[in-house]
């Protein structure tokens, strides 16, 4: 039996370091044959004429979730505070089921309704020839890393001992203040877990946005049409030969955003774990 | 029991999911994978295919050409399908070119643009955006929204090769499949784009090239230029399993013309 639990342990061990490894090996053939700095600085990304330059995929990427989590966070946040604190019982049993439904819709679903009410929406109001652009994409996100940020705040606001805030509310503040000032740093290593898995959420998506940014390589502006690291991949991949440097760069392109993904993940681990310690 | 029963259920799907295009040489069953501007051509083959042969399934996954074309020579796959000619280091590798039909590539306006006959030479202008506004055509006074596939697609190759664009096109948008192209031109007034002209439905307008519109017969006798060959490819040397013979000798014969014409595309031979 305890064979069997470690075997089912070193499965999902396995898995990680095959992925790890089959990345690395073919995602260096193409950087090394483009070079390091053109790849990952190069502006021009053109398949046809062989030019595979990602900068304009990666501050895409970059600013596509720094977008979503500067409009996310802020609707998450407040969301949260009020389903912990704030809310009637009954309106909180309520909004509860809605935010995990909302983490439970496929991301194509999201993509489908911003491509068919959102990006026509962005094209008459601000009189662009089409609506599918940077800022389509950051709107999208943005909802959907709600439902992380939302839930996991919510946890770690509601961990807050009632005592603080009875002390505080005792001492004069009133409900608001002591939410911000009382509450809100108590919870905070919990609400920085939150944005940073919304973060991780944000950064992965690829079926959403493909949907509603546009898909040209160009360098990142908000109403420009715009190629994310993850569209980039799987834009190109079902179409490029095997074997081709086109396919071999897309396999660099994804492990530049495995690295991205682990390093979110480390620094989430590092927030957790001083949590923990302190 | 329930357990039982999802499990076995669970099993059946992934033994089917691994047999969808493992290819070899089991009697019954044909593989094919590759251009997805092909998919209504393969309806069309297949299922007039399915009457005659009753016993042998045919299998189409549209995965794009170039993947089409690596898994008939990888094997993965019995017969590959490639909407544009093959290139010079596919044919070094064995790959073989069978043309079963000739397609045009159409030209796209939303319904409500006024302007619906466009010359080659403006074609390359809108595209490589030298024309940026739909009135420099005798159209509205709006921004020319310019839509287009992917790196890489046949539908691309073909179009930019043929009106002479290549890597010179300034596209404002890129889609991932032929329907998302139609999709997207259907809903917006001041867009155009390109896709096959067997996907062309209803819901846009295929815009006549040098006066001439594109349409079965005009893509036959070559007077509408912008078209490419539909390809079966098969690899030299590989004996192809007898169903999979089968089926290339039905889609090769003067019998399936009604079908592709069906279809949307031009029988060729």
């Amino acid at each position: 039996m305890r064979l069997l639990f470690t075997l089912c342990g070193l499965l999902a061990v396995g898995f990680v370091l095959l992925i790890t490894v089959y990345l690395v090996i073919s995602g260096i053939p193409a950087i090394r044959e483009i070079g390091l700095g053109k790849f990952l600085l190069g502006r021009t990304w053109a398949a046809g004429q062989d030019e595979y330059g990602i900068l304009p995929l990666i501050l895409t990427s970059v600013y596509g979730t720094a977008g979503a989590v500067v409009i996310g966070v802020p609707v998450g946040f407040f969301t949260a505070v009020f389903l912990a604190k704030a809310a009637p019982k009954k309106l909180a049993s309520l909004l509860r089921p809605a935010v995990s439904l909302l983490a439970g819709i496929p991301s194509v679903v999201y993509g489908l309704v911003g491509m068919r009410v959102l990006v026509p929406a962005l094209r008459n109001s601000l009189h662009l020839p089409a609506g599918d652009s940077l800022l389509a994409a950051i709107l999208v996100l943005a909802v959907m890393i709600l439902p992380s940020i939302i839930s996991l705040s919510e946890t770690a606001l509601e961990a807050v001992p009632r005592e603080y805030e009875e002390a505080s509310l005792a001492l004069g503040a009133t409900e608001l203040e002591t939410y911000l000032r009382v509450s809100a740093p108590a919870a905070k290593s919990g609400i920085a877990a939150a944005v940073v898995l919304g973060i991780g959420r944000a950064i992965g998506e690829a079926m959403a946005i493909m949907m509603v940014a546009g898909n040209v390589a160009n360098m990142p502006a908000l109403t420009r049409s715009v190629r994310f690291l993850t569209t980039g991949i799987s834009i190109e991949l079902n179409y490029s030969q095997d074997g081709s440097l086109q396919r071999q760069a897309l396999f660099s392109v994804g492990l530049v955003l495995f690295l991205f993904i682990t390093l979110i993940n480390a620094f989430l681990n590092l927030v957790l774990k001083r949590d923990k310690e302190s | 029991m329930k357990k039982a029963l999802s499990i076995a259920a669970a099993a059946a799907l992934a033994l089917t999911a691994l047999a969808g295009c493992s290819g070899g040489q089991r009697g019954g069953t044909v593989n094919t994978d590759g251009s997805t501007s092909m998919a209504d051509v393969m309806g069309a083959l297949t299922e007039a295919f399915k009457a005659e042969e009753p016993d042998i399934t045919v299998n189409y996954s549209g995965t794009g050409s170039g993947s089409g074309i690596s898994g008939v020579l990888d094997g993965t796959c019995d017969i590959g399908l490639s909407s544009r000619e093959l290139k010079a280091e596919e044919v070094s590798e064995g790959a073989v070119a069978h043309v079963v039909a000739l397609d045009g590539v159409a030209v796209v306006v939303n319904p409500k643009n006024p302007v619906s006959d466009l010359t080659t030479e403006q074609i390359a202008d809108i595209f490589t955006g030298k024309i940026t506004n739909w009135s420099e055509l005798g159209g509205a006074d709006s921004a020319i929204a310019v839509y287009g596939r992917e790196d890489g697609s046949g539908t691309r190759t073909a179009f930019e090769e043929i009106v002479g664009v290549e890597g010179e096109c300034a596209y404002l948008n890129e889609y991932g499949s032929t329907g998302d192209v139609i999709g997207n031109v259907a809903s917006n007034e001041n867009a155009i784009g390109y896709a096959s002209l067997s996907a062309v439905d209803g819901s846009v307008t295929a815009a006549k090239v040098n006066g001439v519109a594109p349409s079965e017969a005009t893509v036959k006798d070559g007077s509408y230029t912008i078209q490419r060959p539909f390809v079966m490819v098969t690899k030299e040397g590989v004996t192809l399993s007898e169903s999979a013979q089968a089926f290339l000798d039905f889609a090769m014969s003067p019998e399936a013309a009604e079908y592709i014409s069906a279809a949307g595309a031009v029988y060729p031979n």
